[in-house]
């Protein structure tokens, strides 16, 4: 594997700087809209909300490393909303996990990046999602395990709010605050819809930061398309080690974020980006290119 | 079966501090000096059986051994799809142990009676399923699950069951059949602990002058094909035994086997015959309401034979 500054090349114009939330945030969006539109695939609401928690993650808060993803002292991300697996994929290419280029493969016959997240032949991607309501259980897991063996690292686990409806979660959430597991940080991407309706249409999750509280969780939220209030919420997140309780962020964001006519519209859980709207999206997001 | 394998666990916990146990709430008599003796290796999952796996799954991705222990159906039928994609998809070292397999939980109900896993189960792609037929076939698979990486299904009944081998069964090999008893008319292959009803059937058969050969099948996947293909070879005809649906488990990988073998054996299938239970009763009672204790088998195998 090349280095990780030799790899740090997104393919476009101007050689942007993945370090920066911002940027890598961008990029995810970019290529997600690429990857969903060659694939004639589904998502890119989902890909759009996500873009600045993973942005985040991987710019300010894991450590890990492109060059021994498999290091044992490695933070443990699980995205358990594994429909936004392409938000993962953009953000480990740009970061120099695998080349950009093989993103183009997304959802192609005999590719490895399918469209829900895959752990199998993709560095840095630690658990095979898909189906709602496994992440935080097999984060919980690692986290005990962590906690067994006195480790450092920490577990990440980014859900989706529709997710929330899948009773494992709640499930995993009381054994999370049982087991003590101050090292296991969960974020739910909270953009209110789900793939028919709105949250409040379909199963209502408010008052929500007080569901995770009054299940023992430390609970916090903030924008979670704001960089600066994400990164100070992990750290927060993070000083909770030693408190004995698991912290979750709950990361107010907009389906579809970047492209308006996409933003808070239920349509763009399932439909693919092609023709003018294809071509109007990619414009919308150029013209916020960082 | 249950208290073999708990013996055999202890006793590998002791050697092997990576091997941890999940229990959903339930067996505390059984694991209590598991329990006392490696209380944080011991972790109660509650009654959460989805959650149970994945956990599992995640805490075998720290390097561990992971076993999730609870009864019946809960350890299978809830959590399938957590046992499909989080535990084998990933290769996870986590062993799903059921306690009760068949009609050990007779009188509680149909929720309690495991007789669709084995066929559900080896559905799954890669995974090991072992259905050991006494406690002392328990003793050795249990002791041979724990040393193999990758996910495993292990079947039991409860504890204080009869013993069909005489001692410890020795030199046993993954994924070996065991012959208990030789004979040349009819072949009756078993899985589970409905073993003590395969060699009943034998005895009660030899008074009538056949000879009943009793094959027990510890391992259902991987399927000791070696054994069934000569099996298959020497006999006209088989019986398959199975306290279990008839459907898709251990009589069905034997037909599977017969048919693309083109061999002209006949197979007849004992087992719950495409029905829920719709009475309780103590185990022994079930086999006989649904017509799979010694004396059917013994019956159904002499009308098979003069067909």
């Amino acid at each position: 594997m090349d280095s990780y500054e030799a790899l740090v090349h997104s393919g476009f114009e101007g050689n942007p700087d993945v370090r920066d939330p911002k940027t890598l945030a961008w990029l995810i969006r970019r290529n997600g809209l690429e990857m969903t539109h060659i694939s004639r695939g589904s998502h890119i609401g989902s890909v759009f909300s996500v873009a600045e928690i993973i942005a985040v993650l991987y710019t300010s808060v894991l450590n890990v490393d492109p060059g021994e993803p498999r290091k044992p002292d490695r933070d443990r991300l699980i995205l358990s909303k594994g429909h936004a697996g392409s938000a993962v994929y953009a953000a480990l290419a740009e970061t120099g996990f695998f080349p950009v280029e093989q993103l183009k493969t997304h959802y192609a016959n005999g590719s490895i990046l399918s469209g829900h997240v895959s752990h199998k032949g993709v560095p840095g991607v630690e658990v095979s999602t898909g189906a709602l309501g496994h992440g935080l259980g097999i984060g919980v897991g690692m986290a005990l395990g962590a906690k067994m063996d006195k480790a450092e690292w920490r577990t990440y686990v980014v859900l989706g709010d529709g997710e929330c409806d899948e009773g494992s979660v709640w499930e995993s959430a009381l054994q999370a605050a049982q087991y003590k597991l101050d090292r296991l940080i969960a974020v739910v991407d909270y953009n209110h819809m789900q793939s028919l309706a709105t949250v409040d249409e379909t199963l209502r999750l408010e008052p929500f930061e007080q569901k995770w509280k009054d299940f023992g969780w430390n609970a916090m939220s903030v924008d979670g398309h704001d960089t600066e209030a994400l990164k100070a919420a992990f750290a927060r997140a993070q000083r909770n080690a030693g408190s004995g309780k698991p912290s979750v962020i709950l990361a107010h964001t907009v389906k579809g974020k970047g492209v308006s006519f996409m933003e808070n519209n239920i349509l763009w859980h399932y439909r693919t980006p092609q023709g003018e709207e294809y071509e109007e999206a990619l414009k919308e997001l150029e013209a916020l290119r960082p | 079966m249950r208290d073999a394998f708990a013996r055999v666990l202890e006793k590998e916990m002791e050697q092997n501090e990576r091997i941890v146990l999940i229990t959903g709430d339930l067996g505390f008599g059984v694991l209590r000096s598991i329990h006392l003796r490696f209380p944080d290796r011991l972790i109660n999952a509650g009654i959460a059986e989805q959650s149970m796996v994945s956990m599992a799954a995640g805490l075998a991705a720290t390097g561990r051994t992971v076993l999730v222990y609870s009864i019946g159906n809960f350890p299978v039928l809830r959590p399938l799809e957590q046992i499909r994609n989080d535990c084998v998809y990933h290769n996870a070292d986590v062993k799903i142990v059921c306690v009760g397999g068949g009609f050990v939980y007779g009188s509680l109900g149909m929720s309690h009676h495991a007789t669709e896993d084995m066929a559900i189960m080896r559905a799954i792609p890669g995974i090991t399923c072992y259905t050991p037929g006494d406690p002392a076939e328990t003793e050795a698979v249990t002791r041979d699950m724990l040393w193999r990486k990758g996910t495993c299904y292990l079947r039991l009944g409860r504890g204080n069951e009869p013993k069909v081998h005489d001692g410890p069964v020795k030199g046993w090999s993954f994924p070996e059949a065991i012959t208990l008893r030789g004979g040349k008319d009819i072949a009756i292959l078993s899985a589970g602990g409905i073993l003590t009803q395969a060699v009943d059937a034998a005895e009660r058969l030899a008074e009538r002058g056949i000879s009943a050969r009793v094959v027990s099948f510890p391992c259902l996947k991987p399927l000791d094909t070696k054994t069934v293909s000569g099996i298959l070879a020497s006999f006209r005809k088989v019986i398959t035994v199975e306290e279990h649906t008839i459907i898709g488990g251990f009589g069905s990988a034997i037909c599977e086997m017969a048919a693309e073998a083109g061999s002209g054996c006949r197979i007849r299938r004992i087992g719950l015959n495409d029905c829920f239970t719709t009475v309780v009763g103590d185990r022994q009672y079930l086999r006989e309401i649904y017509g799979m204790d010694g004396k059917a088998i013994a019956e159904k195998a002499e009308a098979f034979l003069k067909e």
